[in-house]
């Protein structure tokens, strides 16, 4: 009785799963953010993809037939070697060849008529009043994928009236993008605010068609990790016919655009998209054709993750996405077995998991009467507590400033602050590289020796009289000015609400008083904070970052002075300038994963480690909960397009749910029966009261 | 009474200029065109060109209320709060900052909303004004007693907690409906059954006790006793007599609600997971879409001025010798 779903869908082969806030953009030129990459990464497919189970995390061909080698060219245009100095090379070249055979999903941009016109790309008024939602057209089509929709996509990235969020970094490396967006501005202009652009008409210089299933991007200088772009959805193809189907005014009145139905080549098609309620990806009728990956890392096939090897993909069907704003409803709605899989909230923690007395993660007898199964892995993100290097106290090059910074580091118990505000979900920063990324070190070798030692196997944090001895020596005995006698104030900028964040607050507090240092909370709202930011004005403050791509570059970058934050807006939020680590990070950015490189990286993790423009930090630990139904899942954090390989088994979840749902009714009926008895007494009195017999 | 309601609609066009212009200066006063940009652009590798262009793109790349580089009547028109403003006054609400027409959205959205107000309202309103009725019976009785006792204490339970302990008690022991989420047509039902009941128990304290008093007060009038010295049975006097002379102090608090129904409730909806309006404007200022909360708040205050002229208007209803002019 309390299914949520249709009774028609029972036994079937679909997964069913929650999201809590609405995709803002399903377009894949605007689409940023992981919860949209939810369902832009089954729809679209952009070249390459991470292998599902190797690891270090590695990029295998998806839409494309193999990877592709970068040429490197000098000013004059003259092919450089490999093995030539990166400040040679001018321009690099990457060429792809696409599989021939890719079809899109059935969609009505691609309906036509007996003579091959477009059947909805100029709908009148009389078409539009019977089009509410985009399954109201009848008539669908499809054509094969070619090397022009790759590029027609690229050049949405600069159009003006789609703000995609990487057009500013891509323009300075794709060739001539940022002339593309001139030009296109001036033409939108011309033709007016509502006018279709079609943009195979405007050429851009560093993008071009080579034949029917290859082309090629020219980018500015070296940049190896650009290949990584392209596996994310910026660069997944848009085919012409979408963009003229979608610019119609009648289809955007309704709603109808390529932000809220997206098309794509992809293993699943959104069938449903009402993101108030409820989402639905189904099987693309055209996909055409994966296997399941015969070959992982090392433990793989122990795990059984390679026992599907082989066997055609996509697994499921159906995946329903309900609209789950608040905790509760969604975890009971998971322990009823009405979703697969479930996060666990903070409040929810005690009753799924323990932790033993070694800190590890283990289920509760509730949890494993159920067959729930726990899968944990290191996100690849870093959190952090930086230092602004601006400012005059905590700030700066000097030797005292590096002390108390150090100092600093060594009181903020990131360890306790883990176990407290985090139910222990997460490790303690080392370095600012994450595990999983090239350029993190394991055990002993990888522990900042700045903050930790490393006793009985595992680093130790050192002992506050460390910091406190540091505190002196950088001229705050006893965390007061030895110059003036006035004690050390802090100042922490930050923005939130709420008892957990007051919790978090007093915790803070209490780790400056270890030193004795007063900590002033300087709290705000958020767009106030980002101004803080982005003018410097900050003192001390938390950050994160989660990863682009797997690379240290993707990490390291954020402390490469040329992208400080202030007046810069760059994404080195500490405003961070290291001569000697700004000519490592340029050596090391161009180089392939060579022992050399690791070498390089350590280097720069120990000027970092030496100048501590972050106190300290952690990267957090993703814990994911699935049903005994749900078949064995490997974490892959880099890859958005996973659910391919999911697989689950709907007779074991049909008996399952049907064991844990029993209605009972008899509270109910005892209910109803108080109430009537209870009335008696009610009824006599009136009817007393009515005869007039006194009382 | 048509000239009447002309002069209300004209005295409602200052009004909702006014809220317009407070909701502007609100909102802007904590976000800058570049805060919305940044929030919808994302915080990773955006740069001020980006924020331009997105500001260009949505029309906020213009004065907030006075241009002094326009022209004439420019310097007024030129502004993001003429520009943004003067198409709600023809319920043209634009497009939101995602680009999605709200029309579009509230159109949807309101249904959900009204599916679980309606019934609340009406089965509340039947609810609270039959147990008031008969406690006004009973009054000064122990029935009288313990009914307050209990109103009071209902009254005083946070509407979190009548939510939380219903999904719990009904969803997950009873397991007799669904925890959460919404279904069209007919499905609806099974989803909409524990909100609306929830809404129900949860209003009964507060509307069984203000209705008590409308009655208790009305109870005590001379008409009353008329009325039982003709002989008349207590209920027929309560509901013949009593209800209908009690029905101005009830309209003034319903007929002033029945607008607003459109609005749904934040609360509700977020917990039940209903696709409804309730939260459609905390998400916009959650997410800084200025557009919603502008559109937002013009329509409340119109439903509003509606919901109060419909109450007069019921006044002459009810009682034949109010006269509207």
């Amino acid at each position: 009785m309390n299914n949520p779903y249709p009774r028609s869908e029972e036994g079937k082969n679909i997964l069913y799963s929650s999201f809590t806030e609405r995709p803002k953009h399903l377009d894949p030129a605007q689409s940023y953010s992981s919860n949209e990459a939810t369902f832009t990464g089954q729809i679209y497919e952009p070249p390459f993809q991470y292998h599902y189970l190797k690891r270090p995390y590695t990029l295998v061909p998806l839409t494309a037939a193999e990877m592709p080698t970068p040429i490197y060219l000098d000013a004059k245009g003259e092919r450089l070697k490999e093995t030539d100095p990166a400040e040679q090379v001018a321009f690099s070249v990457y060429e792809m060849k696409i599989r021939p055979g890719i079809r899109y999903q059935p969609h009505p941009a691609f309906a036509q008529d007996e003579q091959g016109r477009n059947l909805y790309h100029d709908l009148g008024p009389k078409e539009l009043s019977k089009i509410s939602i985009l399954s109201d057209f009848t008539q669908t089509g499809s054509r094969e994928l070619t090397a022009d929709d790759y590029v027609y996509q690229i050049k949405r990235l600069a159009h003006p009236k789609i703000q995609s969020p990487i057009y500013g970094f891509m323009s300075e490396y794709i060739v001539g993008l940022k002339e593309l967006a001139a030009t296109l501005q001036q033409a939108q202009q011309k033709a007016g605010r509502e006018a279709f652009l079609d943009l195979r008409e405007y050429p851009l210089m560093g993008v071009e068609v080579v034949d029917r299933y290859t082309y090629r991007i020219k980018i500015i200088g070296k940049y190896p990790q650009f290949i990584y772009w392209l596996a994310m959805p910026f660069f997944a193809p848009v085919p012409h016919e979408a963009d003229r189907f979608y610019s119609q005014p009648g289809l955007i009145e309704k709603n109808i655009t390529l932000d809220w139905y997206p098309i794509g080549t992809g293993p699943y098609m959104l069938t449903v998209n009402n993101p108030n309620r409820q989402m639905v990806l189904e099987r693309n009728p055209n996909f055409h054709g994966e296997t399941y990956p015969s070959e992982g890392e090392p433990g793989d096939q122990a795990a059984g993750l390679l026992a599907d090897a082989g066997k055609p993909l996509p697994f499921i069907d159906k995946v329903v996405f309900s609209l789950e704003k608040e905790d509760v409803p969604a975890w009971n709605k998971f322990l009823q077995g009405y979703y697969d899989a479930s996060g666990i909230s903070s409040d929810a923690f005690d009753k799924a998991v323990r932790i033993s007395g070694t800190g590890d993660a283990e289920l509760s007898d509730e949890m494993k009467e159920k067959g729930i199964r726990l899968v944990t892995s290191v996100e690849t993100s870093t959190f952090y507590l930086g230092f602004n290097m601006l400012d005059p106290v905590v700030g700066g090059k000097s030797e005292s400033a590096r002390k108390l910074r150090q100092a600093i580091g060594i009181a903020v118990d990131e360890e306790e602050s883990i176990a407290i505000f985090r139910n222990g979900r997460g490790i303690a920063m080392q370095s600012p590289i994450p595990p999983g990324i090239f350029g993190y070190t394991e055990g002993e070798a990888g522990i900042n020796r700045y903050v930790y030692d490393w006793v009985n196997g595992r680093p130790q944090r050192k002992s506050i009289e460390v910091a406190r001895q540091l505190l002196a020596e950088a001229g705050y005995p006893d965390g007061r000015d030895a110059k003036t006698g006035q004690p050390l104030v802090l100042n922490f900028d930050t923005t939130g609400t709420g008892p957990e964040a007051k919790a978090g607050f007093d915790w803070m507090r209490k780790q400056f008083e270890k030193l004795n240092i007063q900590l002033v909370i300087r709290n705000t709202d958020y767009n106030r904070f980002q101004d803080k930011m982005l003018k410097g004005t900050e003192q001390i403050f938390q950050w994160g970052w989660n990863a682009d791509y797997p690379d240290p570059e993707n990490f390291l970058f954020l402390l490469y002075g040329p992208n400080v934050k202030a007046g810069k807006g760059g994404e080195n939020a500490t405003n961070y300038e290291n001569p000697e680590f700004d000519r490592l990070f340029e050596k090391m950015k161009n180089m392939e994963n060579t022992p050399e490189r690791k070498a390089i990286i350590d280097q720069m993790v120990e000027i970092i480690r030496r100048d501590a423009p972050w106190a300290s930090g952690f990267h957090p630990k993703q814990f994911g909960l699935y049903h005994a139904w749900y078949r064995k899942a490997k974490p892959n954090l880099m890859a958005n397009n996973t659910l391919k390989y999911a697989r689950i088994d709907p007779a074991l979840r049909a008996r399952q749910r049907q064991a844990w749902n029993k209605p009972v009714w008899w509270p109910v009926a005892l209910l109803v029966g108080v109430l009537v008895i209870g009335t008696l007494p009610a009824v006599a009195t009136y009817r007393r009261k009515e005869r007039g017999i006194p009382r | 009474m048509t000239g009447y309601l002309i002069r209300r609609i004209l005295y409602a066009i200052p009004i909702l200029i006014g809220v317009n212009l407070l909701t502007f200066v609100l909102f802007f006063v904590v976000n800058t065109p570049d805060n919305m940009a940044r929030m919808h652009l994302g915080m990773k590798r955006v740069n001020q060109e980006a924020i331009d262009k997105w500001k260009a793109e949505h029309g906020y790349d213009k004065p907030l209320l006075f241009n002094p580089a326009a022209e004439g009547a420019g310097k007024f028109t030129q502004t993001i709060f003429f520009e943004k403003s003067v198409k709600l006054f023809v319920f043209d609400f634009g497009r939101a900052d995602d680009g999605r027409e709200i029309g579009v959205d509230i159109r949807q959205r309101m249904w959900p909303s009204l599916a679980i107000a309606v019934p609340a309202l009406i089965v509340g309103l039947l609810i609270d004004i039959t147990l008031a009725m008969l406690v006004a019976f009973f009054r000064a009785t122990y029935i009288d007693y313990w009914a307050v006792i209990v109103a009071v204490a209902m009254m005083s339970i946070s509407s979190l907690f009548y939510i939380i302990g219903g999904q719990f008690l009904f969803s997950k022991v009873l397991r007799l409906v669904p925890i959460s989420g919404y279904g069209s047509g007919l499905t609806a039902i099974k989803f909409i059954i524990l909100p609306v009941v929830i809404g129900l128990v949860a209003g009964i304290g507060s509307g069984l006790r203000w209705y008590r008093t409308i009655f208790l007060e009305e109870i005590g009038k001379e008409y009353v006793r008329t009325a039982r010295a003709k002989g008349l049975s207590e209920l027929r006097v309560l509901f013949g007599h009593v209800l209908r002379n009690a029905l101005i102090p009830i309209l003034t608090g319903v007929v002033v609600l029945i607008p607003l129904l459109f609005l749904g409730s934040l609360l509700t909806e977020s917990f039940f997971g209903i696709p409804g309006l309730g939260s459609y404007t905390i998400d916009a200022i959650n997410s800084q879409d200025f557009a919603i909360v502008r559109a937002m708040v013009f329509l409340g205050s119109v439903l509003y001025i509606i919901g109060l002229i419909l109450t007069d208007i019921s006044y002459t209803i009810a009682d034949p010798r109010v006269r509207l002019s």
